[in-house]
């Protein structure tokens, strides 16, 4: 799993079935301590699962059987997903 | 899942089982800034309506061929979205930018063509 940041919004109509009425959000990607990447390859698009809103910093899954069991779906083209806000990364115990 | 814009197609008539009646486009990953980024790539079209210069959004890896109407088929990236627009929250929580943002469309495929 990562953590990252919804930076935006991608909005799409013709989409694979398993799209239909989810959010799809841009999320940047964070280091360990919660900075930013700084490098605008580093980003993903993600399907939000918990509600996640503007700024929030949120755990993403990148893995397809996962996401594929919270979308209740044995066969979808799912991979990256919102699965929790961050309320606070505690980073660097020796 | 990643931004790209479709730049070219491939026409293929001999193709392994399982992937008949697929189109192959070729598409050109882009940052989220929908710069381009990387090599472009061939991705089959599991929304079939993808056309020249749109801007879509790609999966990878396995889940590429579970977008496909067969879903084993040796296919490692397929095209799941059109994008209409992509918004991104500016500084103080605005929406900005459409899909259009960089450049992209029909007319900007063309010249890149």
């Amino acid at each position: 799993m990562k953590i990252g940041r919804v930076v935006g919004r991608v909005v799409s109509t013709i989409q694979a079935p398993v799209f239909a009425g989810r959010r799809l959000l841009m999320c940047e990607l964070l280091d360990a301590g919660g900075e930013p990447l700084d490098d605008p390859r580093a980003y993903t698009i993600a399907v939000d699962s918990v509600g996640a809103g503007a700024g929030e910093v949120v755990l993403i899954l990148d893995e397809g059987n996962s996401a594929r069991q919270i979308v209740g779906l044995a066969a979808a083209p799912i991979r990256a997903m919102v699965v929790g806000v961050v309320d606070r990364v505690d980073h660097g115990y020796a | 899942m990643q931004l790209a814009v479709v730049i070219g197609t491939v026409v293929a008539t001999v193709k392994s089982e399982g992937l008949a009646g697929v189109r192959f486009l070729i598409v050109q990953p882009l940052d989220r800034h929908q710069a381009p980024v990387g090599r472009p790539v061939v991705a089959a079209d599991a929304v079939a309506m993808a056309g020249p210069g749109e801007l879509v959004y790609i999966v990878g890896s396995r889940e590429a061929a579970q977008a496909m109407p067969e879903p084993f088929v040796p296919v490692d990236h397929a095209i799941v979205g059109i994008v209409d627009a992509v918004s991104l929250y500016g500084a103080a929580g605005s929406e900005s930018a459409g899909a259009g943002a960089a450049g992209h469309g029909p007319d900007a495929a063309a010249g890149a063509g």
